[in-house]
């Protein structure tokens, strides 16, 4: 076994996802499958080969330090599930 | 000849001519989407309105002169493509009442060209997959064989195409989500270069391997429509700052002398018969029309999808971490506490394939596994990178099939997650190699069902690919033939 239900249901937690028992059970055994196909990747010998990130070689993309425009409070907020005044509502933070 | 089955050149000519005007073009395009995808499932949203505004908008700008080559044009979009005040879902439940405050810089190019949009088009959940089924608002259908899938991600992209419900189409591929489902709907599906068309207004899957391009019913059209949308973009740090060539200017060069390389890892047993004969036939075509063909080798081609399903998950993985219910998206009604608002908007938000490849890339990610997954794909990721960049130093571009089959049936591959990620092992390499590669259709399957031929060009080379698909098209005519819908 490359996964067990244990880990699965630690990863779930780091994800904010709540999963059902039967979606824990079945993401074990797919999970378990694909990491296994996926060892196949320690067949190459990866010595000093430098990770590549992006496809393109690519230095830091810097521009000037200077405010634009921005889409405005009432358009930010259209989407929002809940809102208050101008703010996002959430539930309470600190019980 | 009806309006819904012309090119967008074709319409173009039609269009300054003053033998058709948009309004006419788009009417004639929505009344063939209320005619045909109920039963196709191509589109999410449909914008009649809106779509009726612009063509009126844009025969105003034919009638002062001022047309541009997709001025008036009704063109679909994946539903991946933020649209100012048009819902955009992605093809998930977590963004179903979703409405942009902007636009994408690719949106942004075809409305300034004056395109008309007609609607948004269904696709795998987030890009998520290989056949359209993980979408949220239902599989969209395979118009060649409305059993089969049309492929995916993008597949209400090219079965747009197919079924003759947009003139083209923009989608999007991080392992092949436009040229594969292009192979499977007959039509033309280009992946450009990583960096070559902006992701700003693109909602993001895998940023390293995303990118955007066109799906049409022919060369000359895939050419113009990248010309449209390619660029720098300062909204986009990884769009590249080189200047877009004059595609169509190269079309017609030939393929006399061009090196073409087959990749030896790719004529495989177990590849369909019918795929097989296609790709003979293509090669004998090339060889035909002066090409030079040689043998080439991409010997890590096999670690390919392993090492996609780590990159990609783990950047998913980070990418989906905005979907929490707190400024835009579904928001679970009855959590107690903030914890559990997040994790239960996830949960009944995200589908199936999502979920699992949260958890996939949170688990390469995660402490202790993260040297030995994610760090371990990106090397592995540069050796398949530099196969790409040897065998460019031997050839102009590669020949390749886009998928081992033709299109599958509906539920087919659903039980068996590793078996539908497989059929991706020819388009995953590009890439992650991050270069350019163009499906062209090659021919047909006893059962009738349309195959694709996969060209690979050098970083930025689109001009040599599209240069290579234009000659085999105008020989083979394989384009022309139509869906029976």
């Amino acid at each position: 076994m490359k996964i067990t239900r244990e880990q699965v249901e630690h990863v779930a937690r780091l994800a904010r996802l709540e999963l059902s028992e039967a979606e824990l059970d079945t993401f074990t055994g797919q999970m378990d499958s694909i990491l296994s196909y996926v060892e196949k990747l320690n067949a190459l010998d990866t010595e000093g080969i430098v990770p590549t990130s992006h496809a393109v070689p690519m230095e830091n993309a810097f521009r000037a330090d200077e405010a634009t425009g921005s889409i405005g409070v009432e358009a930010a907020l259209a989407n929002a599930p809940l809102r208050a005044e101008s703010f996002f509502r959430v539930p309470k933070v600190i019980e | 000849m009806e309006i819904f089955d012309l090119t967008i050149h074709e319409l173009h000519e039609k269009l300054k001519a003053k033998e058709v005007s948009s309004v006419e073009a788009t009417r004639a395009m929505l009344d063939r989407i209320e005619a045909v995808d109920s039963q196709v499932n191509a589109y999410i949203t449909v914008t009649p309105e809106q779509a009726l505004v612009q063509a009126e908008d844009a025969d105003r700008r034919i009638a002062a002169g001022e047309i541009a080559p997709l001025t008036g044009i009704p063109v679909g979009l994946k539903d991946i493509f933020v649209t100012k005040g048009i819902r955009t879902t992605c093809g998930s439940r977590i963004l179903e009442n979703f409405v942009p405050p902007y636009d994408g810089t690719a949106v942004a190019r075809l409305k300034e060209q004056g395109a008309v949009i007609v609607g948004k088009l269904n696709q795998d959940e987030f890009a998520m997959g290989s056949s359209n089924e993980s979408s949220y608002f239902g599989p969209c259908k395979n118009p060649w064989d409305l059993s089969c899938t049309p492929g995916g991600s993008s597949g209400g992209s090219a079965a747009a195409i197919a079924a003759r419900t947009a003139t083209a189409t923009l989608g999007t591929d991080t392992g092949g989500s436009i040229r594969q489902p292009a192979s499977h709907c007959g039509c033309v599906g280009l992946k450009p270069t990583y960096g070559r068309v902006s992701r700003y207004g693109v909602i993001a899957y895998a940023s390293s391997l995303d990118q955007v391009g066109p799906l049409t019913r022919d060369v000359t059209d895939s050419a113009l429509l990248l010309g449209a949308v390619a660029g720098y973009d300062p909204r986009d740090s990884t769009s590249v700052n080189t200047p877009v060539p004059d595609y169509l200017a190269s079309l017609a060069k030939g393929v006399k002398g061009m090196k073409i390389g087959l990749p030896k890892q790719y004529f495989i047993e177990g590849l369909d018969p019918d795929v097989k004969r296609a790709m003979d036939e293509a090669i004998a075509l090339y060889q035909s029309l002066g090409a030079d063909i040689r043998e080439v080798s991409l010997p890590n081609t096999e670690y390919a999808v392993a090492t996609y399903y780590i990159i990609a998950t783990a950047e998913a993985s980070a990418n989906l971490a905005r979907y929490d219910g707190v400024r835009f998206g579904h928001r679970a009604e009855d959590a107690r506490g903030l914890a559990q608002m997040y994790s239960k908007s996830r949960a009944e938000g995200f589908g199936p394939e999502v979920k699992r490849r949260i958890m996939l890339g949170t688990y390469a990610l995660s402490s202790g596994y993260y040297d030995a997954y994610y760090v371990k794909a990106q090397k592995v990721r540069t050796l398949i990178q530099q196969d790409f960049l040897n065998a460019f130093k031997e050839v102009d571009v590669l020949l390749t099939p886009i998928a081992p089959t033709p299109a599958f049936k509906i539920a087919e591959k659903l039980e068996d997650p590793l078996q539908m990620y497989l059929s991706d092992i020819f388009t995953i390499p590009v890439n992650l190699a991050g270069t350019c590669g163009i499906s062209v259709p090659a021919g047909f399957s006893a059962a009738g069902l349309p195959i694709g031929l996969q060209l690979v060009g050098k970083p930025f080379g689109e001009q040599e690919i599209l240069t290579a698909a234009y000659s085999f098209e105008r020989e083979t005519k394989w384009h022309l033939k139509k869906a029976p819908l």
